[in-house]
């Protein structure tokens, strides 16, 4: 029997990673977390189609030519679909992969490897943000098409820049949910939570054509937040401090990381799958 | 090229008890359930070793522990004489594990490519690919294979990397006898080129094939150690014990007895054959009380190792 080089690999010198390799691992990891959702019909037709139908539906063929709190009703939709939009991109596309890896068995397997483990999280998070990307875009083509919607450069970098950023909070909450949900409850979950949010924020119905007693729980639902900021920037919001907002928004994330934290902890040695 | 191989022989000789891999007096529990009692274990370099046991016995758990996967109760698991979970342990370890569900929309090329990056020095595609045998599977999904082909895919994952270590836990479960060959022939080369293997399986004919040594486990106790040959040798025979007022330098001498030990009031005998042990035994003793013959220890965990395969350990009974 030849068991050359296992002896001699005792002995061999500790390979560091480059930081080059490093960033390839990261780049990889996420395009292929990108091929893997944008492939799954399941992800694509609920989380991308949804929305710019809804967009499309209530801000381009019901409601185009009137106004709402000083507003086109095809750039306030923007703000408040958008914002719909980049939830469900973000919540399903960190909860329901996380939840269905650790429950059977993948994420094990992962584990197992050489990847340095934030990756796998970092390339959930870099998708959600690219799908959220991909919604908001195709929903001002749409409205610059049909709608009539127009606004300055710098103003429409500042739209989009904003509701891609305000996928990390909505990202957050999906890790948190994809550590203490099962691979069969998550997409239920998700719902369950995503659903009433939006309709509590205003992302469906104006927020000031909801009754009273919902327009107070609205400010405490992050998707309230972010439709503000988003709405303030095309001059429909309620001229509440964005500082505020912000605060809001990133106060949420740092929660959720810590639920999702206690269960990355929670499932280190504990045995699934 | 004579030189080169020589040297390191030389350093086997210097270094022949090289673990690559260790569970030291390691306790694992689930809740109040004990996976693994008290396991004493070890994979030297070059070798292949058999984790052979029953669905349950604790098999998983191991490999387990030996990536770093779990933490154990007690003890602790070595990987290269460091932590299982350092990064630099882990690129240079391969490891193939049960899946419930693997992302199904990447092709297997891209699954391949994916894990390649994972490690300092990849094989190349085509290598993994031919070594798996998917080379007419690279541009399917995953959610198209079927098992067999799942299992190949995963093996390739566990290999892509060139890892010097390798685990495999039940790696030819749902293979057909083709594909099973295969990978058995592709373990082997792994080995001819310096690899350490772990494997796990619950078929002792794989053990005898592969491996250069066995354990054992069942019920999370590890309950032989040895080669093929010494692990069959050792299903073979009978255990009586009884009560009895012969010594025990007195039941050593009598032919056909392998072992002699006290277990509290009564003595345990081990022979290859339990009848004319008996006859011999209630001749000298005439007062001897509370016999019992059982079959000796591995055979219980044989008995269920060996329902779906034909060999020759069963042939002993």
């Amino acid at each position: 029997m030849t068991t050359t080089t296992a002896n001699l690999a005792l002995s061999r010198p500790l390979v560091q990673r480059s930081p080059r390799h490093t960033a390839a691992i990261y780049i990889k990891e996420a395009k292929y977390e990108f091929l893997k959702n944008l492939r799954l019909r399941m992800y694509t037709v609920s989380v991308l189609s949804f929305p710019i139908m809804f967009y499309v539906l209530y801000g381009l063929v019901l409601y185009s030519k009137q106004s709402l709190a000083g507003a086109p009703v095809p750039a306030y939709m923007i703000a408040t679909m958008g914002t719909f939009g980049v939830m469900g991109a973000s919540l399903f596309g960190t909860a329901a992969g996380l939840a269905s890896d650790r429950g059977l068995g993948w994420l094990q397997v992962k584990r197992a490897s050489p990847m340095p483990p934030f990756a796998y999280f970092a390339a959930k998070i870099i998708t959600s943000m690219i799908f959220s990307a991909i919604i908001v875009l195709a929903m001002f083509a749409l409205g610059y098409a049909f709608g009539g919607v127009r606004m300055p450069l710098g103003q429409f970098a500042l739209l989009v820049g904003t509701l891609v950023a305000g996928s990390l909070p909505f990202s957050a909450m999906g890790l948190a949910l994809g550590y203490f949900t099962g691979p069969n409850s998550a997409p239920a979950t998700i719902n369950l939570m995503y659903l009433p949010m939006s309709f509590c924020s205003g992302l469906w119905v104006p927020i000031m054509f909801l009754p009273k007693f919902v327009q107070q729980i609205a400010v405490v639902m992050p998707p309230y937040h972010l439709a503000q900021l988003a709405l303030g920037i095309v001059g429909a919001g309620r001229h509440e401090p964005s500082a505020a907002h912000w605060e809001m928004l990133a106060a949420f994330t740092m929660i959720c990381l810590g639920v999702a934290r206690i269960g990355f902890q929670r499932d280190k040695g504990k045995l699934y799958g | 090229m004579i030189a080169t191989l020589e040297q390191p022989r030389n350093m086997k000789i210097a270094n022949p008890e090289l673990a690559v891999a260790n569970l030291e007096h390691v306790n694992m529990n689930y809740g109040s359930v004990r996976a693994l009692r008290g396991v004493d274990f070890q994979v030297r370099a070059g070798e292949v070793v058999a984790l052979l046991g029953p669905n349950g016995a604790g098999k998983t758990t191991a490999v387990k522990l030996l990536l770093g996967l779990l933490q154990p109760n007690a003890g602790r698991a070595r990987v290269f004489g460091g932590d299982p979970t350092n990064p630099e342990n882990r690129m240079r370890t391969g490891a193939m594990l049960q899946v419930g569900r693997v992302p199904e929309t990447l092709r297997v090329r891209e699954h391949i490519d994916l894990f390649s990056t994972y490690y300092p020095n990849p094989m190349a595609l085509a290598e993994v690919l031919a070594a798996a045998g998917l080379e007419k599977l690279s541009e399917r999904k995953f959610g198209d294979l079927s098992g067999g082909q799942r299992q190949r895919v995963l093996f390739a994952l566990a290999i892509c990397g060139d890892p010097d270590l390798v685990f495999l836990d039940e790696p030819t479960v749902g293979l057909d006898v083709e594909a099973r060959r295969m990978l058995w022939d592709e373990i082997r080369r792994m080995v001819d080129r310096g690899k350490t293997v772990l494997l796990t399986t619950h078929y002792l004919q794989e053990a005898d094939e592969l491996a250069d040594r066995v354990a054992v486990i069942n019920k999370g106790e590890i309950i032989a150690q040895g080669t093929p040959a010494e692990i069959k040798a050792k299903t073979a025979g009978k255990r009586i014990r009884c009560i009895t007022s012969l010594n025990l330098t007195a039941l050593r001498q009598i032919p056909g007895v392998t072992e002699v030990r006290e277990d509290r009031e009564a003595v345990e005998i081990h022979a290859v054959e339990a009848e004319p042990i008996v006859r011999e035994l209630l001749a000298r003793d005439a007062g001897l009380s509370g016999l019992e013959v059982s079959s000796a220890g591995l055979e219980e965990a044989f008995l269920e190792l060996t329902r779906d395969t034909t060999n020759e350990v069963t042939g002993s009974n």
